[in-house]
């Protein structure tokens, strides 16, 4: 199956019903225990800094791991796969003196997933599974000064931004990621440096994907980082005509409700959930059950706010298996006519009545 | 605010540079704290969006933009709201985008230069997702008419939506909205074109908004801002009914429809709707009553009315009421002993308090000259009186202080500044004789001694008057005058009338006026029993100074030879150059030009600077000092001109011609009469800076430099031109001068001038674009017109691009101007009627204005040989330039 057909199929199957994304990489990461040495491999043996922690060096050194993961999400109900690249970004990589490996993190993470994919599609004939490459918010801000004492002051601007996106984004198509997921946002100005870069590689390569993008909302104040609404949130974002808008991280389910609730009614695109494993506890830790979560999310697709379910921090292929089983029986969210109007956004969004 | 403006979105207009005095000044300043605190009070006010323009030249707007943007995204309660990203320039425009995290509006782009540009902006624009102000502007300029704006606005959502795919939901249209009641008759209709236009797009043009740079409507209000926001309301009450939906206003000032006074918004209404002809008059009428009031009703004070006559009349004098002279001065006269005396007593002391306040810069030239008709027109009626109790009693007439002579010199025609110096002299008591323009120097003294006058006035705008005027000094004193002599005149000055008229008159002295306001201190020293020697003696050595060090600089400046300044003459690549061919060779006449079409046209700073009103219009009219003079100034004006254009006061008159050209022997230019090129019909000749070029990427520049050289073998053209609005002008200043009206002879004569200038614009932008035709796509607005921002110049004999006066002889020749249309030239080549333009068209894209400068020597004797003209004659023609004196040559030559 091609790259375009099985867009086609994904523009079919989300009518039909709600559609599962993965969970937590990370935490399936931890699992396995890796040591400095684990990461560095035969490829950074002599590499001047640590690098024990930059996950997405496992698509390098340990593609084997990748692929399991991407298996037992799959195997657990998954459609998506979401590829190991949540900071492979050059500007993300700098941390680790590595923004050299940006691209190729790209390229064989998607091409990891797209193996995992091929796999558990052979394992059930007829089955389609969708590679989600991930674009993530780097760790700079471009709407915040990290300096209390000059507000003014940025260390990383739009134009940074959209060329370490650019690049990314290459390597991901690349590798053969089916959609590209922009995902965990804290600031709106980082992710429509993505969008723009996402935008300049489709025409520089003559292709388009779909869109998906997802938000954090960092609190219970209800804004992103960055201090938008969640309809301001979308404001920004919808002029790219995104396959998805959602939220995801930060918040559990039944904290993320409210929002997701709004951007269904505010929002024209698919909506997509995937909360963490509720709130951390007071070690740190997301100790929400697979049925708990399956219960609150499942509830999002009976309510109809919902097109595009998973999971974020703490979950597990169970909670997946779970949430895929909750949500199989029900129809997903009917897209709302929007009615034209000018709308824009600062913090708050604004409507023309 | 009322319901229909419930759906308005207003967008706060103070934190823009350019509209903003005060937000520019802290953006300079680099006090980005205070600023922020202006967008903080724009949102507190009600703003929903916020305008943010740093479009400032002396900035960087990208930098301080961004500087900004950035900041106020740390401010939640600033940045809660869209930003507006306002610029002309689209690589700021960008810059904005790159900070904002919202979705903001980019205010603007348009079909201004194309649309491949246009499309590519939209593009970026979608890209970054942001809505955008389109203005109603494209290859053909800003649209005017509700016709054009509609026609551009459906042509950009076209392309908008169906090349671009952007959303109509995001185009926010600008119609340009135009000042109105500026005096220009076209203005008129602006606000009822921009909502007339607004009404279409929002039938037409689904999801589309339509918006607005308010504030634009009520520009020549500027300064009253309760008259502004009464208009701003009155607009927006009736645009936004025609579907306006947003606009960029000072949210807090808005006034409130149904809470303007009545009066002051039916006068509005009639301006903002074109309701009656006379509707910026009538609110120009009331509009100063409610400057300071915000929207209050203020009755005219007549409360002078009550005052005893005597301080009416002096009321009435300075303030240049003569509403109700005639009752005032008949109460006055019954009152007094006899007619005289109300003349002497309060009629004088009112123009003594005109005089003080003059005197100490209180009051300005238009006001005086008001008085003066207040005055004029009081005595006028006490004349019969005055008349009758001579016949019953043989009893005398007062003496005048003094008595003046005033008078144009031989060969000049020009007297606006004449007559204002007479009128400000009478004012202040003294008898003004004035002979007029052209008077012969043996007239004006035959006239002087009859009069037995106390003080000569002479006048003259062009340079051969300076001549003339040394003529009249040296004849004053051969026939044994002694009484001074009052120089003045654009071109006079106190170095020529210390170093070259004065030593002709050595039985008296003469004295340089430098303008009106110092006429009358002069004259009343002059005057002065007792202190009249020592004020001389003053001027005398200060002149014989003057003299002396000017005798020991006048080796002159260091100055090029003839030949070093050719080899550095204005390097033009000829064999890269196609000339472009006039639509025609020969001339073509124009007679009853449409006076109406000038108005556009006209400067009207100049107009201000013969008022003795210094500034630039249309600031002037808000000048702090001069501002409230040159309104009132400014709406009489207005007042005449249109009567001038409707019932056609004067009548307009143009000649035009092209020839075949070619530049010969570096410094000439030969004028064909056909293609052939193969005899000159007429000769050229121009002058050549001589000044030494310490960088010599400045060229020594002569006219001739701007048309091919006959061996390049370019085919190149010349063109000329002459044009007048002077025929009529004498007889409407003769009109009002017999009405006493020296106010309004005086606006017309200057009003004429005014046209004539425009005339030679609006000319040239033709020739430009259509005769000639060199320059077909050229569209100028009136500002770069004036700041001269076309290609190719059109100088001027007797101006410093070409100082010879004698070369108009030649360009009167070539057009037949004298019989084609009928301006004559005078002995000293002054064009009469004086309303009149002449000078050469230059094409080509590297000519300029430039000023020859002093020129030495060996010049003049090459060029008067070129001339065929005796070296002595081209030396007195050339005499202001001369970088040397000439009778200091003949006594080397003949020691």
């Amino acid at each position: 199956m091609t790259r375009e057909e099985r867009i086609a199929k994904l523009h079919t199957l989300i009518k039909k019903r709600v559609l599962v994304l993965d969970g937590a990489m990370g935490t399936m990461i931890q699992g396995y225990k890796l040591s400095e040495e684990d990461f560095r491999g035969e490829r950074l043996k002599n590499h001047a800094h640590d690098v024990k922690g930059n996950n997405e060096l496992i698509s390098i050194v340990r593609p084997d791991i990748l692929l399991d993961i991407h298996l037992e999400y799959y195997r657990a109900g998954a459609d998506f796969a979401e590829t190991n690249t949540f900071s492979a970004t050059r500007i993300a990589q700098a941390d680790y003196h590595l923004e050299d490996l940006a691209y190729e993190m790209n390229v064989e993470s998607a091409r990891i997933a797209r193996k995992a994919a091929d796999i558990a599609e052979s394992e059930t004939p007829g089955r389609v599974c969708f590679v989600a490459g991930v674009l993530g918010p780097t760790n700079r801000t471009a709407s915040i000064s990290p300096l209390v004492n000059d507000p003014g002051f940025r260390n990383v601007n739009f134009d940074q931004l959209r060329e370490a996106y650019k690049e990314s984004t290459r390597g991901l198509i690349e590798g053969g990621a089916d959609t590209i997921l922009v995902e965990t946002i804290f600031d709106t100005l980082n992710a429509k440096a993505a969008l723009f870069a996402v935008d300049e590689v489709f025409e520089e390569l003559g292709i388009t994907l779909p869109v998906m993008i997802s938000g954090t909302i960092t609190d219970m104040s209800g804004r992103l980082l960055s201090g938008q609404t969640p309809e301001a949130f979308w404001n920004s974002l919808k002029h790219v005509k995104p396959f998805s808008i959602g939220l995801n991280c930060a918040l559990g389910a039944k904290e993320m409700r409210p929002h997701i609730d709004t951007l269904s009614r505010v929002s024209d695109a698919h909506v997509s959930a995937h909360p963490n494993a509720g709130l951390p506890n007071e070690m740190g830790e997301y100790d929400q059950s697979p049925e708990m979560m399956a219960d609150l999310v499942g509830e999002f697709a009976v309510s109809g706010l919902v097109n595009i379910v998973g999971g974020c921090c703490g979950t597990t292929p169970a909670h997946i298996k779970a949430i895929a089983d909750a949500v199989k029986a029900d129809k997903p969210r009917a897209l709302p006519e929007i009615e034209p109007k000018l709308r824009l956004s600062g913090l708050e969004a604004f409507t023309a009545s | 605010m009322t319901n229909a403006t419930a759906n308005f979105i207003n967008v706060g207009e103070r934190t823009n540079v350019t509209g903003s005095a005060r937000f520019r000044k802290l953006i300079t300043e680099g006090n980005f704290d205070e600023a922020l605190v202006v967008a903080r009070q724009q949102v507190e006010n009600g703003a929903q969006m916020i305008d943010v323009n740093m479009d400032e030249g002396m900035l960087d707007s990208e930098a301080a933009m961004v500087k900004f943007l950035n900041l106020m995204a740390a401010e939640p309660d600033i940045s809660r709201v869209p930003v507006m990203i306002d610029s002309s320039k689209w690589s700021v425009i960008e810059a904005g985008l790159k900070c904002v995290q919202g979705k903001c509006v980019v205010n603007s782009i348009s079909m201004k230069e194309g649309e491949a540009a246009f499309l590519e902006q939209a593009r970026k624009v979608k890209r970054y997702g942001a809505a955008a102000v389109v203005m109603a502007f494209d290859e053909i300029g800003q649209a005017d008419t509700a016709d054009r704006k509609f026609e551009i606005c459906e042509r950009a959502y076209k392309l908008l939506t169906e090349a671009v795919g952007f959303p109509p939901e995001d185009i926010i249209f600008d119609p340009n909205i135009f000042a109105v009641a500026t005096g220009i008759e076209e203005h008129n209709n602006y606000g009822v074109e921009f909502i007339e236009a607004t009404r279409r797009i929002k039938q037409a043009l689904p999801y589309a908004h339509v918006s607005g740079g308010v504030s634009n409507v009520s520009f020549s209000f500027r300064g009253n801002e309760p008259v502004r926001e009464a208009m701003h309301s009155v607009f927006l009450y009736h645009a936004i009914q025609a579907g306006m939906d947003m606009g960029i206003v000072n949210a807090g000032q808005l006034a409130i429809y149904d809470e303007i006074e009545p009066e002051l918004r039916e006068r509005v209404e009639d301006v903002i709707l074109n309701r009656r002809e006379d509707a910026t008059e009538r609110l120009l009428e009331i509009a100063e009553r409610y400057r300071g009031e915000a929207g209050k009703k203020k009755e005219e004070d007549l409360s002078w009315r009550e005052m005893p006559v005597k301080e009416r009349l002096t009321h009435a004098l300075v303030k240049g009421i003569n509403a109700f002279i005639e009752t005032d001065v008949e109460e006055a006269r019954r009152e007094a002993e006899r007619p005289l005396h109300v003349i002497e007593g309060p009629l004088m002391d009112g123009m003594n308090v005109v005089g003080d306040l003059f005197g100490s810069g209180k009051m300005f030239l238009p006001q005086v000259v008001k008085s003066a008709r207040v005055m004029k027109q009081a005595v006028a009626y006490l004349l019969p009186y005055m008349e009758e109790e001579k016949r019953l009693t043989g009893a005398t007439q007062k003496e005048a202080q003094a008595k003046i002579l005033m008078a144009t010199v031989k060969g000049d025609v020009h007297d606006i500044g004449k007559n204002i110096v007479g009128v400000v002299l009478q004012c202040n008591n003294f008898e003004v004789i004035d002979l007029g323009v052209m008077v012969p120097a043996q007239k004006i003294l035959d006239v002087a001694r009859e009069e037995n006058v106390d003080i000569i006035g002479l006048s003259g705008l062009i340079t051969p008057s300076l001549d003339e005027m040394c003529h009249v000094a040296a004849e004053m004193e051969r026939q044994g005058f002694d009484v001074p002599l009052m120089i003045g005149g654009a071109t006079t000055s106190r170095i020529h009338t210390a170093v070259k008229i004065n030593p002709n008159y050595k039985a008296g002295q003469a004295i340089y006026v430098t303008d009106a306001s110092r006429a009358v201190g002069v004259a009343s020293n002059l005057m002065a029993e007792g202190g009249r020697e020592a004020y001389i003696g003053e001027i005398r050595d200060e002149y014989a100074r003057m003299a002396s060090a000017h005798a020991k600089s006048r080796s002159g400046e260091a100055r090029q030879t003839l030949a070093g300044a050719r080899a550095n003459k204005t390097k033009i690549d000829w064999a890269g150059y196609q000339p472009v061919a006039p639509s025609f060779l020969g001339t073509k006449v124009f007679d009853n030009y449409p006076l109406d079409v000038l108005v556009p046209y006209i400067d009207w700073t100049p107009f201000f600077s013969t008022w003795e009103l210094a500034g630039h219009y249309p600031q002037i009219l808000h000048d702090e000092k001069v501002g409230e003079a040159a309104r009132s100034l400014f709406a009489d004006a207005q007042e005449m001109l249109k009567q001038m254009v409707e019932e056609k006061w004067l009548t307009a008159r143009a000649v035009i011609g092209f020839w075949p050209a070619n530049q010969v022997g570096t410094d000439d230019i030969e004028i064909y009469g056909d293609e052939d090129r193969a005899e000159a019909e007429a000769v050229l000749h121009s002058l050549r800076q001589q000044m030494k070029r310490k960088n010599s990427e400045r060229a020594n520049m002569a006219l001739a430099d701007f048309i091919a050289p006959k061996e390049s073998g370019v085919p190149d053209y010349i063109g000329g031109f002459a044009v007048t609005t002077g025929f009529g002008e004498d007889e409407v200043a003769k009109r009002f001068e017999e009405k006493n009206d020296d106010y309004r002879s005086i606006l017309s004569k200057a009003l004429a001038d005014r046209l004539a200038e425009a005339f030679a614009e609006h000319m040239h932008a033709r020739v430009r674009r259509e005769f000639w035709g060199y320059a077909r796509d050229e569209n100028l607005d009136n500002d770069q017109l004036i700041a001269e921002a076309y290609q190719g110049i059109r100088p001027a004999p007797g101006y410093p691009a070409q100082p010879d006066h004698t070369e108009k002889k030649t360009l009167f020749e070539l057009l037949d101007a004298e019989a084609s249309i009928g301006i004559k030239l005078t002995e000293s080549f002054a064009m009469w009627p004086g309303a009149a333009v002449s000078g050469f068209y230059f094409s080509h894209p590297q000519s300029e204005y430039f000023g020859v400068g002093r020129i030495d020597r060996d010049q003049v004797v090459d060029y008067a040989k070129r001339k065929d003209m005796p070296l002595a004659e081209c030396e007195r023609w050339l005499a202001p330039i001369l970088n040397y004196n000439p009778a200091d040559v003949e006594d080397e030559a003949a020691a």
